[in-house]
């Protein structure tokens, strides 16, 4: 497998630390030897694009250059935001009106030949549905789980250049690989109130809620994610929305690679199942139910 | 939110406002037919004062002030719903970041408190190389005059190891903060 650079970004080293121990922790027992990005920066994330774009550029674009020199031409991020600025630092990069003032203000060598992807489309397009199902080790059982897929991660269409950007189904073949049940889930790309988790709670608390009540409605035991804001917004602030919206959610909610590195025989404190706000140990039934004692009774 | 006095529009009309909307977004907002696709996709109408199909008519009818004052572009969480959907191929989320980007230069900013966040965040990483998450939330606070937002999560992210009492500054620091000098050095040279 190909060497590809690792770009964790800022959530995934604080309030996100298992989204990045999980995807290591996945990557590793797929045989996909990461490289960390030495001495990586801030993306600047929306900040930086409310501010100025070629801020954002140039930011994300220094990460891009140490790659590049690291001698690798694909840069996975497991942060969609983070991925947004990635892929426009390299937009900017090749567009011939931005290109002069962008490589003045980045004020170092860069081709832009490196491609830029997330974890997801890391495991659905290089590992692939079957090749993962094949490394499965202990199959979930009756798990149900709603895949939930935030806005950035198929939009805009033209950019994202993944998946369907109304009815996205890259996490439900993935989740369906290791064996979960998954339902019909009519709000994958709705918005869980993104950044404003800090300046607004109450619209958190409105757009998050609305996310948690389909996936009751449709059966689910937890959330899965691919996002460090999304899973902030729907778990750490999962109290908050309860005390917006006066209902009583205690709903897990999961990364992914979570999800994935538990089938692939992973243990879960290797993939921060403790770290997260509600507790997922649901994931942990049918792991249980593989192991040798519990066949021999049956 | 400003009164639109829609019998004398013309009282406020900006004729080269559109132009510049076009120039700063690189999208067609001329093309706009009002299908209302975009506010209809949009999850922050009901926070806006005026839906965000409703700003693209503005901008069409030269109502700088209105649109550049207006909350709704500062709320706009950059979901992308809109540019998804819009069947005239419009960017209308690059349009909303343009506006954000014109409302500070105009000093017209209407949700100070959200830009300061924005600002704080840019400064950690100007300073750190990095966001430090947890020493922006009280830095913000304070600034923001709301000493216990989000304090309820304090002891939940202390129980679970999360709480980072130290930045972790980068070695590249400088380099970091040139982009930002560069920057400025630029829209300087440009500006002149
Ligand atoms: S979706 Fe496009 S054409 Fe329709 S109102 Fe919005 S901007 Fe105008
Ligand atoms: S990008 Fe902004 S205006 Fe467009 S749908 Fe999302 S929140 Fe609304």
């Amino acid at each position: 497998m190909k060497r590809i650079a690792y770009y964790q970004g800022c959530s995934l080293e604080g309030l996100a630390s298992e989204y990045d121990i999980s995807t290591r922790a996945v990557c590793d027992a797929l045989g996909i030897e990461l490289i960390e990005i030495p001495d990586w920066n801030c993306c600047g994330s929306s900040p930086a694009h409310s501010a100025d774009p070629l801020l954002s550029s140039a930011l994300a674009g220094r990460n891009l250059a140490i790659a590049e020199a690291e001698g690798c031409d694909v840069v996975m991020t497991p942060c969609p935001g983070c991925l947004k600025s990635l892929k426009g630092a390299l937009e900017t990069c090749h567009d011939p009106q931005q290109c002069d003032a962008f490589r003045e203000i980045l004020g170092m060598p860069f081709e832009g030949r490196i491609r830029a992807i997330s974890v997801l489309e890391l495991l659905y397009k290089d590992v692939g549905v079957d090749a993962l199902r094949a490394q499965v080790q202990k199959p979930y059982a009756d798990q149900v789980i709603v895949p939930y897929y935030g806005c950035l991660l198929t939009r805009p269409p033209k950019f994202a250049d993944f998946d369907d950007p109304e009815n996205p189904v890259s996490m439900d073949r993935l989740l369906e690989a290791v064996g979960v049940t998954v339902p019909d889930f009519p709000y994958k790309t709705e918005c869980c109130g993104a950044t404003y988790g800090v300046t607004r709670n109450d619209i958190v608390g409105k757009l998050t809620g609305r996310i948690l009540d389909m996936a009751l409605r449709v059966g689910a035991e937890a959330v899965a994610v691919a996002c460090p804001l999304c899973q902030q917004n729907l778990d750490l602030r999962q109290a908050q929305v309860n005390r917006h919206m006066n209902r009583t959610f205690d709903l897990p909610v999961v990364y992914i690679t979570q999800v994935i590195g538990i089938a692939l025989g992973i243990a879960p404190k290797e993939l921060g199942l403790d770290k997260l706000f509600v507790n997922a140990d649901f994931l942990l039934r049918s792991a249980r139910e593989e192991e040798p004692q519990a066949k021999t009774i049956g | 939110m400003e009164h639109i006095h829609t019998l004398s529009i013309q009282n406020t009309y900006d004729a080269d406002f559109i132009k510049r909307v076009e120039e700063a977004s690189g999208q067609q907002v001329s093309k706009c037919y009002q299908c209302g696709n975009c506010s209809a996709s949009c999850n922050y109408t009901y926070v806006y004062d005026y839906p965000v199909n409703q700003i693209m008519r503005l901008i069409q009818l030269g109502q700088r002030e209105i649109v550049l004052k207006s909350r709704s572009i500062w709320l706009c969480a950059s979901c992308q719903a809109c540019t998804t959907r819009c069947p005239c191929n419009i960017e209308v989320s690059h349009v909303m970041e343009s506006l954000r980007i014109m409302s500070r230069e105009e000093k017209m900013v209407s949700l100070k408190d959200i830009q300061l966040f924005y600002d704080e965040f840019l400064r950690s990483v100007k300073t750190f190389g990095r966001v430090f998450e947890t020493g922006l939330l009280p830095v913000f606070n304070m600034k923001a005059k709301r000493p216990f937002g989000d304090m309820d999560l304090a002891p939940l992210v202390l129980k679970k190891g999360k709480l980072h009492l130290l930045p972790s500054r980068i070695k590249g620091r400088k380099e970091v903060a040139g982009i930002f000098e560069r920057l400025e050095a630029f829209h300087k040279k440009h500006e002149a």
